[in-house]
């Protein structure tokens, strides 16, 4: 059976979509993912949707699902490598996805993230 | 071979006997009517005549369509082409067809003398020919200034929407003219395909030169603003002139974005954001590495 793979980096989780989503698959990673977050304590989660040309209201809800359900498990999402023809799809479907974080690609995701968990806790916290 | 018979006319014998004469009197007529008097034209009118000699010596004057006036047409396709880039009017066009009618008449006259009926079925046929090369003047005319327009449309679509690269991770986009939803589309698309190029984390979308933003434009630019958000990079909308700001919430329009009233306070906030600032040698002493720009490890 088909599964979405969840890689760990550090206290982050990648989770790289490669396979056309469907009902199920979406359900199974929704599980596998928060499963996932809770076991390894991870702080954030990368999606990464580099591989998909085509993201319709489907996904586009799944992935604001995945983003709700981290923030109440305390995990920031960060969507990375979006195309820009399907950015401009998703723009005039009307789905803009403003619950999720977005970057360019993993490197700058990882940044990001680290960027929101720094702010976050405030023994870190640097004047700015 | 009877058909052939019935449409022989006068016409070859007339071009080949009275060239001069003809040439003559449709410059005078075309100089009359406004064209200007240069050995060019001649020369093209001289072409012309040969042509339609040799297009009349098949005998089909109801269909100018055939390769046997492929000549006349390609005369007639070259003159309209120029004159549509000299910005002629399509009636001096036409002219140049249509004033060729009334010495070619004249000569039909001398020539058929008393015979009425010949000269009313030459005449017929003449108009016939005549009429019909001077609607594919006007054709090819227009079709030649269409395609100057479309070509200028393109290349204004293309000018108008720059992608510039201001700093490392910073864009910007001066807008200039209507944002309509073409346009859109293409500022979109050229900034996108930029953000991926340049791996830029803030766009600057300056407005100084979009006359107007009305409920439309501003959700076009609110559309550009997300689709880069999806992209991983930041908006800020800068030239906002005061006339415009007034409009925006007169109109009601929310736009959730950072604005900035000028270009270079936007690109201070996106210094800011990069973690970069600007630096005044004179005041501050400071030895930058490059430029005058200098990068600062903590913000500022």
């Amino acid at each position: 059976m088909e599964q979405i793979p969840i890689l760990k980096i550090g206290d982050c989780l990648l989770v790289s979509i490669q396979v056309d989503m469907h009902d199920r698959l979406a359900l199974q990673l929704q599980d596998d993912l928060t499963n996932k977050i809770v076991s390894s304590r991870a702080r954030g989660v990368m999606i990464d949707i580099s591989a998909l040309e085509i993201v319709d209201s489907f996904i586009g809800r799944m992935l604001n699902n995945i983003a709700a359900m981290s923030k109440v498990l305390d995990a920031v999402t960060v969507v990375v490598g979006m195309r820009p023809a399907v950015a401009i799809t998703l723009v005039e479907l009307g789905l803009a996805l403003t619950g999720v974080k977005t970057a360019l690609n993993v490197d700058k995701g990882l940044a990001l993230i680290r960027h929101l968990i720094d702010d976050e806790e405030p023994d870190d916290r640097r004047e700015e | 071979m009877t058909m052939a018979a019935n449409t022989q006319t006068l016409l070859p014998q007339l071009l080949d006997k009275h060239q001069a004469q003809l040439m003559k009197d449709w410059l005078a007529r075309q100089r009359a009517a406004g064209a200007p008097a240069d050995s060019q034209g001649e020369e093209r009118i001289r072409q012309f005549i040969l042509a339609l000699r040799q297009g009349a010596s098949a005998g089909r004057f109801d269909d100018i369509t055939g390769s046997e006036w492929a000549q006349a047409r390609e005369a007639l396709e070259e003159i309209s082409r120029e004159r549509g880039l000299k910005g002629s009017t399509p009636n001096e066009t036409a002219t140049f067809v249509f004033s060729l009618k009334e010495p070619l008449f004249t000569l039909l006259r001398q020539e058929c003398g008393n015979d009425a009926d010949r000269l009313a079925r030459e005449t017929w046929q003449v108009t016939q020919l005549l009429d019909k090369l001077g609607l594919y003047t006007v054709e090819v005319f227009l079709r030649s200034r269409e395609g100057v327009i479309s070509r200028q449309q393109e290349e204004l679509l293309e000018l108008s929407t720059p992608v510039v690269k201001l700093w490392e991770g910073i864009l910007a986009l001066p807008l200039i003219g209507t944002l309509d939803s073409a346009r859109t589309q293409v500022v979109m698309e050229s900034l996108l395909q930029e953000i991926v190029a340049s791996g830029a984390e803030i766009a600057i979308i300056d407005i100084t030169g979009v006359p107007t933003v009305d409920t439309l434009v501003a959700q076009h630019l609110l559309k550009t603003v997300s689709a880069a958000r999806l992209m991983g990079a930041d908006c800020i909308i800068s030239g906002i002139r005061p006339q415009i700001a007034q409009t925006i919430v007169h109109l009601g329009v929310q736009l959730d974005v950072i604005s900035k009233a000028t270009m270079a306070d936007a690109f201070g906030v996106a210094l800011r954001r990069t973690g970069k600032a600007v630096v005044d040698r004179r005041k501050t002493g400071a030895k930058p590495k490059n430029g005058d720009f200098a990068s600062a490890e903590n913000g500022e």
